[in-house]
């Protein structure tokens, strides 16, 4: 039995080898994705983009020098939460930055706020979180999910069409997104369907869409998903009928969707072609290092780790008071991509909103472009059932 | 008007039914000659798609891209057989069950090391890159008629091959009674090799062909390795006869439980009610029916009299 | 049982015992949360060692029974029931209900035909489980706190919890040890190596091996109520088939038949999923690879290379 005992010791030595004494001039951040499957280019994005800001400011974090750990959640929330206790309680991270998925979000949210740990969300903004289960350790950089699905809510309201069919995967955040643009839209819904979340073949939905005939299709389909979608969509004529959509066709899925998306809408709160310099210089900077045109993914987690950066500088890199960093935090005093940046009160993002559409450039490369803007410093519609100060 | 979707959806069915087919067939024929349960058919299937894409990103058309992966994916089906499955045909199902659970495992993270974890695509052939239209306002790809077409006439040539050549009758004679065939003086490894390579090429061969309309990622292969084990049950295990009807029965419930169900119970209950019930239920159904096969018959519709 | 003959398992269980201490020397509260997950596994592997060791049924869908074991427990809690052995109680009775609905069905059937039909059923539960909204369908439900236990919050320290765990699974495996030598067990047994044979002598196959069903699936239901408890945390995916796949895998790994082999064999495929991934992301390079040699060489598993064959016994 000597093999079972050997097993066994040897692996807690190893784990107490990789555990490291908390340096006190170390900032240790876990990032925590998607890197597997379909979605995992939008993990990548995330990881790419915060690594990328952490590149700029010298491989630091608010002066100090930054351990960023990436792990996979591979999609499944049972995974997550187990992955991210490693996290907490064998890397002892400062900071868990992610999820890209919301259903992540919702796994992992109690273990790591109840450790006191922060939370910076920079894809995932749940509607619960930013209502009444608002956290103070828990601060989301991109939105709250319904804002950007609302943003196609009113352009179809304003533009005047009197149907939608509706299309979206069967989970939380299919759910809030069409929840998010029936807010704003008037007209008659032909149909909802909800598909199972990873479905690649919609010849099925596509029939439908043909027959109901809608003015407007409005779709939430991320990933993989959503590239199938668009090139069914465009194989089976019905690009006709405006395709409206989140996510579906943006710097994510465009590689793959290719000519077949061009034309087609989104919402976002920001786009390659955005006009200010630290965005501008942004974009150079990815697509030098990553051959590739950034996201909002890729955005938001730069955002993030600026937003680290300038906590720790505001408590002058002392990570051990809490309540300090909270505080800096929230006054997220850093020059964001997006221009106007700042934390409602239950701390998610005040921001604009525009139409974006698919587009080629010169170069060849996809990428999303703004058409106009849709909501100014819009605050998301929970906000007001948080009880936080 | 709904007559016309009832025929757009039907053909859906129908063309996931083909699809099922292609892999069901190699999978049947794997574990009624050789009795051998080979998870890892659905990663075949996975890699014929990855090869087809490869392909066509160096010589840029479908074509040649098809015509390159047809060899490589039965190359690659033999190597897999020389090297772990031929020593685990004597061994119990626990034995295969574990091993190609391995190899599994090895081929998704394989793919994923070696072309990365985003989705990749593969051209369609201009030639049926068209559409026709089927309904006011939906037309239909060519690219999937072609695909019923191709798979009915592979269909068509299986039946061939397994009822009217002598390398078929090896087979279904190897289905019945291997022991009895090689005792015949038939060379049995060579047999099984042949079986496992061609069940093995057919994979790859439905996965380039669906290539260009669904995208190609790690993982792609799973799910219908659970549908296609669900179909050669069905059908009865050996029988490829068996694996046809019941791919195209499978592939049409699956295809018209999911588009009409919620509509048909809203016959019976409130829209709420019926559309969550819907979407519960559509999924099941093909488990359902499953069940209730191997609750009437056991061995299947078509089972091979052994 | 004789003591020598359990000598293997008493040593797994005494080094099993110590962990903590050892552990302490290194991040301790992971790892304890860690070997209690691996021991709840543990747990679910060797039910499934038992059907599959003694009564040759090959499951494909044993992860429905984590599931259904997870469920009553966020069922329990919703109702009010916060006592970890009531909601057991309660896991138990869903879990022997489930096994004799689908044993009707599923045991008509032999080999591949029963695993498919397993899978069948498998599916049918994770399907459900995805659709219902109020339990938070495919995202899981998060669990306000862990269970109580005699009517004491004594589980929210983790080193409680694993000891808990290592009891259960300790009294479990004793459980089973003892049926496998019972008349029973030995009936179980002449109906697996010779179904005719055992026909012939007046036993009946359906009776011995839905019980056998039945006993499987209700250890698994409350492998999954502490499941629920270790990552307060429930979800479809703890039923899933690749869910139920592991479980076959970690059962094959250990070797099939010797109880305390499956137990060996989760925890040895999850030690090394863990440590694999301190290394590298890409483990299951390196995993895969490795259950196929398994596979071709260790004819008996992990228990069969550990201790050599001496004398007869479940096979």
């Amino acid at each position: 039995m000597k093999p079972v005992a050997i097993l066994l010791a040897a692996l807690t030595g190893w784990a107490a080898a990789t555990l490291n004494v908390a340096a006190e001039d170390k900032v240790k951040v876990g990032l925590i994705v998607t890197l597997s499957g379909p979605p995992a280019v939008l993990g990548g994005q995330v990881r790419d983009g915060f690594n990328l800001a952490v590149k700029t400011l010298g491989g630091k974090l608010g002066g100090l020098d930054a351990e960023v750990t990436v792990v996979d959640d591979e999609l499944k929330p049972d995974v997550a939460v187990n992955k991210v206790k490693g996290l907490l309680e064998r890397d002892q991270v400062n900071f868990v930055v992610g999820p890209v998925f919301s259903n992540v979000l919702l796994a992992i949210e109690k273990p790591v706020t109840e450790s006191n740990t922060f939370l910076i969300s920079p894809n995932a903004g749940t509607s619960n979180f930013a209502g009444k289960q608002c956290n103070r350790n828990l601060f989301v950089t991109s939105y709250q999910n319904d804002q950007v699905h609302e943003v196609l809510g009113k352009y179809a309201q304003d533009k005047g069409y009197k149907s939608a069919f509706l299309l979206a995967p069967n989970y939380q955040a299919g759910k809030d997104a069409l929840a998010g643009f029936r807010r704003d839209f008037q007209g008659e819904i032909v149909d909802e369907v909800y598909t199972p979340l990873g479905q690649l073949d919609f010849s099925a939905e596509l029939a439908k869409i043909a027959a109901d005939k809608p003015e407007a299709l409005f779709t939430f389909m991320p990933g993989g998903m959503g590239v199938n979608l668009v090139k069914q969509y465009r194989q089976a004529g019905l690009a006709s009928i405006p395709f409206l959509s989140a996510f579906t066709a943006d710097e994510s899925t465009l590689p793959a969707e290719k000519d077949d998306a061009i034309g087609f809408l989104g919402g976002a709160n920001w786009a390659p072609d955005m006009d200010n310099p630290q965005s501008k210089a942004f974009v150079k900077a990815y697509e030098a290092a990553y051959n590739s045109v950034p996201g909002t993914y890729a955005m938001q987690a730069y955002d993030a780790a600026m937003l680290i950066d300038s906590a720790i500088k505001g408590t002058g890199g002392n990570l051990s008071d809490k309540d300090a960093l909270r505080t800096e935090l929230k006054k997220a005093n850093f020059a964001s991509l997006r221009g106007k940046f700042k934390f409602g009160v239950n701390n998610y993002p005040i921001q604009d909103f525009y139409l974006v559409k698919a587009a080629k450039r010169a170069d060849g490369k996809y990428e999303t472009e703004i058409v106009q803007r849709v909501f100014e410093d819009y605050v998301d519609r929970y906000a007001s059932e948080c009880m936080m100060k | 008007m709904f007559l016309a979707l009832l025929a757009v959806q039907t053909l859906n069915g129908l063309q996931l039914g083909i699809l099922l087919f292609l892999i069901s067939a190699g999978l049947t024929l794997t574990f009624g000659v050789m009795n051998f349960v080979n998870l890892a058919h659905g990663v075949q299937y996975m890699v014929g798609a990855y090869l087809a894409a490869m392909f066509a990103s160096f010589t840029g058309g479908f074509w040649s891209a098809l015509a390159l992966t047809l060899p490589t994916a039965l190359a690659f089906g033999l190597a897999l057989e020389i090297l772990v499955f031929r020593w685990l045909y004597d061994r119990d199902h626990l034995s295969q069950i574990l091993a190609t659970f391995g190899v599994i495992l090895f081929l998704n993270q394989g793919v994923k090391t070696i072309w990365g974890a985003a989705p990749l695509s593969v051209p369609m052939p201009l030639a049926l890159s068209g559409s026709i239209p089927l309904m006011p306002g939906l037309l239909f790809p060519v690219y999937r008629l072609a695909l019923i077409v191709v798979g009915l006439a592979t269909a068509l040539a299986l039946y061939l091959l397994i009822n009217h050549s002598r390398v078929g009758m090896l087979v279904r004679a190897g289905s019945t009674n291997a022991a009895m065939v090689s005792a015949l003086g038939v060379n049995i490894r060579q047999l099984f090799m042949l079986v496992f390579g061609f069940g093995a090429m057919l994979a790859g061969f439905a996965g380039a062909l669906v290539a260009p309309i669904l995208s190609v990622e790690p993982g792609m292969g799973d799910n219908l390795l659970i549908l296609a084990f669900v179909v050669i049950v069905i059908g009865g295990i050996g029988s490829i006869r068996g694996a046809f009807l019941a791919a195209l029965m499978v592939g049409l419930i699956d295809t018209l439980g999911r588009a009409f169900g919620p509509q048909m119970l809203r016959l019976a209950l409130a829209p709420a009610a019926a559309s969550q019930t819907g979407r519960a239920l559509a999924p099941m159904l093909i488990y359902i029916l499953m069940a209730a096969v191997l609750f009437a018959r056991p061995s299947g519709l078509f089972p091979v009299k052994r | 049982m004789t003591l020598r003959s359990q000598r293997p398992a008493i040593l797994l269980f005494a080094g099993l015992a110590l962990f903590p201490f050892a552990a302490s020397f290194g991040a301790d509260t992971y790892l304890l949360t860690l070997g209690a997950r691996m021991l709840i596994l543990a747990l679910a592997t060797l039910s499934l060692d038992f059907l599959i060791g003694q009564g040759a049924l090959i499951s494909f869908g044993h992860a429905a029974y984590l599931g259904i074991g997870a469920y009553s427990v966020v069922l329990a809690s919703m109702a009010g029931i916060d006592d970890l052995l009531l909601q057991a109680l309660i896991a138990i009775v869903v879990a022997a209900v489930f096994a004799v609905l689908t044993g009707y069905v599923s045991l008509r059937a032999t080999g591949v035909h029963y695993l498919m039909s397993t899978l069948a059923f498998g599916q049918m539960l994770y399907f459900l489980f995805v659709s219902v909204s109020p339990l938070g369908g495919d995202d899981g439900y998060t669990l306000s706190s862990r269970s109580l236990l005699i009517g004491e919050p004594r589980l929210t320290s983790d080193l409680a919890f694993y000891y808990l765990c290592l009891t259960v699974l300790a009294l479990a495996y004793l459980l089973l040890v003892r049926i496998a030598g019972s008349r029973f067990g030995r009936v179980l047994n002449a109906i697996r190596q010779n179904p005719l044979r055992a026909a012939a002598l007046g036993f009946r196959s359906f009776p011995s091996q839905l019980a056998a069903c039945v006993i499987a699936g209700s250890i698994a239901a409350v492998a999954g109520t502490l499941l629920a408890n270790q990552s307060e945390f429930v979800a479809p995916a703890f039923m899933s088939w690749q869910r139920s796949g592991e479980l076959l895998v970690m059962t094959i790994l250990g070797g099939v038949g010797s109880l305390w082999g499956a137990v060996l064999g989760a925890i040895t495929y999850l030690t090394l999923q863990e440590a694999l991934s301190l290394w590298t992301d890409q483990t299951q390079v390196i995993v895969g690879p490795l259950l196929i040699i398994v596979a071709l060489f260790g004819r008996r598993g992990l228990a069969g290379a550990l201790v050599p064959r001496t004398s007869g016994g479940p096979a």
